[in-house]
């Protein structure tokens, strides 16, 4: 009997489920949404009211930030997926050089580079995938030498020399990718991120496959239980952000109109910053397109933001990296308030 | 009535351990079949016999009658042998109708989800068999929000929904509260409400006799026992409970 009792008591974790899972479950579910939300509204009022010549009175700031912020952005939006899945990738600024190199090395119309390079990030994606998914190494360390890896590949075959891309900017792709709408204040790319956020967006609300990478992010004995296929959701997230790092990588180079072996160094901690401030869960099971893509802009704007109101631009890397832990800190509290 | 599940002979062995010696069990139609034992008497390698993950080192397994070969999880869910384990069942940070649908969600031909159905079907889900009332629970509820006893709920109901045939509960009311195992005990009796079958993993007597129509006792990987709930009283089966877990046989007893 004196058994049959303690099983019947209560676990502390259980306890805490019980009294503070509804209210806490909700905060995570829309609160980190709403945070990244005012946390990009306080932003924007501290910019305005320190420069305001910069950010009420002028409409420059704007388009420069929608002219830089997608390549971040486009990748963000991949990495979520990724992150969601409970992976994580750092590989994705060497397969922007990558893709970027093949793009110039492709003959013929630059649309066949454009269609071969976002190809080469499809396939660095894959071998990401398969590195981490069937031999089951850590995302973690297998993409740190996948990021070193690839980046050693194009400054070998370069040499470390760039090359130009006058005409290949000049060129109806780079005009349709990189051109300028509405009197050039509105970037293409801009365009073609928001594209993106939607398609991704579609994808991961209303199509079985983002349900499945909830899932396996989440649960992932369950899912598997479930009859979800683990291994292909995982590989697929992986080969995705590729193929998008790729696209950054060739629209970047077409957006300066210039080749960088050392091209998309420098990516790295903005795009893991707009992913996490964005709400996205390292624990893996939430995250979203929207907060993502919010926080690609929040991200973006730290830079122009504290030079704008007289800062050194040194501050730039001392904020992002406060975000991230700041973000990373609420998040495992988060966790641990729901007793996981 | 015949059986739904037929184990004979079932020899389990790794290396030299010898976890199934020689065990018969069976499931009727409809029948609700508690299974007792002290850990390590085999009660998990026999439910992963059942459910496809292990074959049997020796023995033959029926299924309504028709002998099984090639075993294994895909031909077990095939037949609706469906397992609810309490850690694993669901997907905690999701909402109720991504939970209900997992791995088997409706969709388009192109693969995009009927949201608006599936959320639909989870509602006429709560009402009925699992019967939230509460108006803070609706389908787009996190899961991990919900009790220990309602989340069995929305397994057991998520299998019973897909048809599930034979649904097998391993160990439901760990580390829940009274209130808590009475509801995930209301929900076996559903399971037999509905038809169906249902083998009910436990060490504790005492919630495993007031919903089972057949108790079979398993220690140290033997068929120690087994009584037809009419055929024994808690008191009884609690004094052959002591019997085995003393002498690991029933001899003499009943």
């Amino acid at each position: 009997m004196a058994r049959d009792a303690t099983e019947l008591s209560l676990r502390p974790g259980w306890a805490r489920r019980l009294v503070a899972g509804p209210r806490i479950l909700a905060l995570r579910r829309y609160g980190l949404q709403i945070g990244t939300v005012a946390m990009a509204l306080l932003l924007w009022v501290i910019y305005a009211v320190k420069a305001p010549e910069t950010w009420l009175s002028d409409d420059r700031i704007y388009s420069s930030l929608m002219s830089t912020v997608p390549f971040t952005a486009v990748m963000a939006l991949g990495l979520t997926l990724v992150v969601i899945a409970r992976e994580i990738d750092l590989s994705f600024p060497s397969v922007m050089a990558v893709s970027a190199l093949v793009f110039v090395e492709t003959p013929g119309d630059p649309v066949f580079g454009l269609l071969a390079g976002v190809g080469a990030g499809l396939v660095v994606g894959l071998l990401n995938g398969l590195v981490v998914v069937k031999l089951g190494i850590p995302s973690l360390v297998a993409t740190i030498g996948t990021l070193f890896f690839w980046r050693g590949i194009v400054l070998v075959a370069t040499g470390g020399n760039g090359s130009g891309l006058t005409d290949e900017s000049a060129s109806w792709v780079g005009r349709v990718l990189v051109g300028r709408i509405a009197d050039g204040r509105i970037p293409a790319q801009m365009l073609w991120t928001l594209g993106f956020a939607v398609c991704l967006w579609l994808l991961l609300n209303r199509h079985r496959f983002g349900a499945h990478v909830y899932l396996v992010g989440d649960n992932v004995e369950s899912a598997k239980m479930m009859g979800v296929n683990a291994d292909r959701v995982r590989t697929a997230v992986f080969t995705m952000l590729g193929g998008l790092a790729g696209f950054a990588g060739i629209v970047s180079g077409l957006e300066v109109s210039y080749f960088w072996p050392t091209g998309g160094e420098g990516q790295l901690l903005p795009t893991i910053v707009a992913v996490f401030i964005g709400g996205t869960s390292v624990f893996g099971g939430t995250g979203t397109i929207f907060g993502t893509t919010l926080g690609s802009f929040i991200t973006g704007s730290i830079e122009p933001g504290i030079v704008s109101i007289g800062l050194t631009g040194f501050y730039t890397q001392v904020i992002w990296g406060a975000m991230i832990v700041l973000a990373l800190v609420m998040q495992a509290v988060v966790m641990r308030r729901v007793g996981r | 009535m015949g059986n739904l599940l037929e184990l004979r002979g079932i020899w389990k062995s790794f290396g030299e351990v010898h976890a199934l010696q020689d065990v018969d069990f069976c499931v009727g139609e409809n029948e609700i079949v508690g299974l007792l034992g002290d850990n390590g008497a085999g009660k998990s390698t026999l439910i992963k016999i059942i459910t496809g993950y292990h074959q049997p080192t020796r023995g033959e397994i029926y299924w309504r009658g028709k002998r099984l070969d090639h075993f294994s999880v895909h031909r077990a869910r095939e037949l609706g042998i469906e397992a609810v384990y309490q850690e694993k069942a669901l997907a905690d940070q999701q909402p109720l109708w991504r939970n209900i649908f997992m791995g088997r969600e409706r969709t388009t031909k192109l693969g995009f989800l009927d949201v608006d159905g599936m959320k639909k079907e989870t509602t006429e889900l709560m009402r009925g068999f699992l019967r939230f009332t509460s108006a803070a629970v609706t389908p787009e509820t996190v899961v991990g929000s919900m009790s220990g006893g309602e989340r069995q709920g929305v397994a057991i109901a998520r299998a019973l929904h897909f048809q599930a045939e034979l649904i097998i509960l391993d160990e439901p009311t760990m580390n829940l509260s009274l209130t808590e195992t009475q509801k995930v005990l209301d929900f076996v009796s559903e399971i037999k409400a509905a038809g169906k079958s249902c083998i009910f993993i436990d060490h504790n007597i005492f919630h495993v006799h007031p919903v089972a129509d057949r108790i079979v006792i398993l220690d140290r990987g033997r068929v120690a026992g087994e009584f037809r709930k009419e055929e024994i009283t808690l008191e009884g089966l609690i004094d052959s409970m002591r019997r085995v877990a003393h002498t690991g046989s029933l001899a003499g007893a009943s």
